[in-house]
């Protein structure tokens, strides 16, 4: 959408229409670019395929290691699709048009945010069944290593979110983004695998899905501020 | 009372104030420090008894545990300056965050190396992916992030204030990661000084332990405000100022 367009359908519109639109907008935007789409998704293939290439095609060792694997796949998957989320509209200048709108911009972050998840996170979820189990995790772990999916790749949207608005400005921010976004993602990582494992070795896993589930809801309420703080920062 | 000290603090948030008054202060804390590591260093190499169960090697641990401690206790100060700079956009405690946190990096891999130097005659290997050692491991990269960040964007005024944003969600994330962490693995042992009921700690190991982690602090605070004088008058070079003090000598951009 061209910019000037984007302010005029924001200043007219309530907050409701506005984020909508926003929603909307980028859902479409990734709909007509579906090969940038399928990009993340082929990556997160491809990481889980080298690790039995690597190590071994043994499926004991496998089945033991398969959440860790999966999980930082899908780490690294989240990662590189994070750059998109504020790119293009940094460089067609919708961004500062969204700062100047009078609705607030944690709220339009957030649903910019939702858009990358529903866009990355969700394929990754449809995804992870299968590898799960070309990785010989047991049918009643897949579970497990989706609901623990389900309440991570939320979290890594959303603790993304702000790494890649201090960044958008920078014109290589790719390599720094990953620094600085990694040890955010750790605690992420170590529930969501260990759930996964916990599940497989028939222990319970109510604890770890709690702990994601509260650091969800703690980044849904925080993240959306950071982030538009640091967006504000990086227009300047 | 509180009006002066108010009125203090404000002049002191003027960069050329602060130049004034940081010059005397970092050496006095120098000193302090200097003062304080000697009968720290002669404690804790000599006049200390070997830990019954760690013989000689729990030596290290004098310069082991006021790294650690101040590792985190550096990323604080940084997040408490970070506040002030973004709240009441003082330019001089951006200048301090700026200035910490390559000192605070440097207590970090100090804790590690010594951490892992403690940990081959102890544990019998040279790293292992224990729970503190792990979170003490990101807050290197939480540091070092907050370096790249810095370096990587070049207007100055930006770069302090989304340096500021990343310090304080690093701060936010500390407790979760170190508690993540904490659950994964666990071999350290437990902390042995801060139970004050009945300390598990011997006095003449904890004195030199103190005399040391206070000695730390102090070199900090003097190489804090060491730092962050050069980073003023960088920041500040094409100012009346400066310039008169360099005696008229115009800044080379």
């Amino acid at each position: 959408m061209h910019p000037a367009t984007a302010t005029r359908a924001m200043s007219g519109v309530s907050l409701s229409g506005a984020l909508w639109s926003i929603l909307k907008r980028d859902l479409l935007v990734a709909y007509r670019h579906r090969s940038q789409l399928a990009n993340p998704l082929l990556f997160f293939t491809m990481v889980v395929t080298l690790f039995p290439l690597g190590l071994s095609p043994d499926p004991q060792l496998l089945s033991t290691i398969a959440p860790g694997i999966v999980w930082v796949a899908a780490l690294l998957a989240a990662m590189l699709s994070l750059e998109g989320m504020f790119r293009s509209d940094f460089e067609d200048g919708t961004l500062e048009q969204m700062l100047l709108s009078p609705h607030p911009l944690s709220l339009l972050v957030l649903t910019k945010i939702t858009a990358h998840w529903l866009i990355s996170g969700v394929p990754l979820l449809l995804m992870a069944p299968l590898l799960g189990g070309l990785l010989n995790i047991r049918p009643e772990s897949i579970g497990i290593l989706l609901a623990t999916l389900a309440l991570g790749t939320p979290l890594l949207s959303l603790i993304g979110a702000i790494a890649v608005a201090l960044t958008v400005g920078l014109r290589r921010g790719g390599v720094l983004l990953s620094l600085l976004v990694l040890p955010l993602y750790i605690p992420v990582l170590i529930f969501g695998a260990g759930a996964v494992s916990n599940a497989a070795a028939g222990m319970d896993v109510t604890g770890q899905l709690a702990v994601l589930g509260a650091l969800l809801a703690f980044a849904f309420g925080t993240a959306p501020f950071a982030a538009a703080a640091a967006l504000r920062i990086s227009l300047n | 009372m509180l009006d002066t000290m108010w009125n203090w603090l404000h002049k002191l948030a003027s960069p050329p104030m602060f130049y004034r008054f940081a010059g005397p202060a970092a050496n006095g804390f120098g000193w302090l420090s200097l003062a304080l590591l000697l009968p720290g260093i002669f404690l804790s190499l000599a006049g200390s008894p070997p830990d019954y169960q760690q013989g000689e090697s729990v030596r290290i641990m004098y310069v082991h545990v006021p790294a650690a401690w101040l590792s985190m206790f550096v990323y604080m100060s940084m997040a408490g300056a970070a506040v002030v700079g973004l709240v009441w956009r003082i330019k001089v405690s951006h200048a301090f965050v700026r200035a910490s946190a390559p000192i605070g990096a440097a207590f970090t891999f100090l804790a590690l190396v010594t951490g892992s130097l403690w940990g081959k005659p102890m544990w019998g290997t040279w790293w292992i992916w224990d729970a503190r050692l792990t979170s003490e491991l990101i807050l290197l990269f939480l540091y070092l992030g907050f370096v790249a960040l810095q370096s990587a964007i070049e207007d100055r005024d930006t770069a302090d204030r989304a340096g500021a944003i990343l310090v304080l969600v690093g701060v936010v994330n500390i407790p979760i990661i170190h508690y993540s962490v904490e659950w994964w693995n666990t071999l350290h042992q437990g902390a042995t000084v801060t139970k004050f009921d009945k300390p598990s700690i011997d006095w003449r190991m904890l004195l030199p332990l103190l005399l040391m982690a206070m000695s730390f602090t102090f070199y900090y605070a003097s190489a804090a405000l060491r730092r962050t004088r050069c980073e003023i008058l960088e920041r500040e070079r094409n100012s009346e100022w400066v310039r008169e003090l360099t005696g008229g000598i115009d800044a080379v951009q």
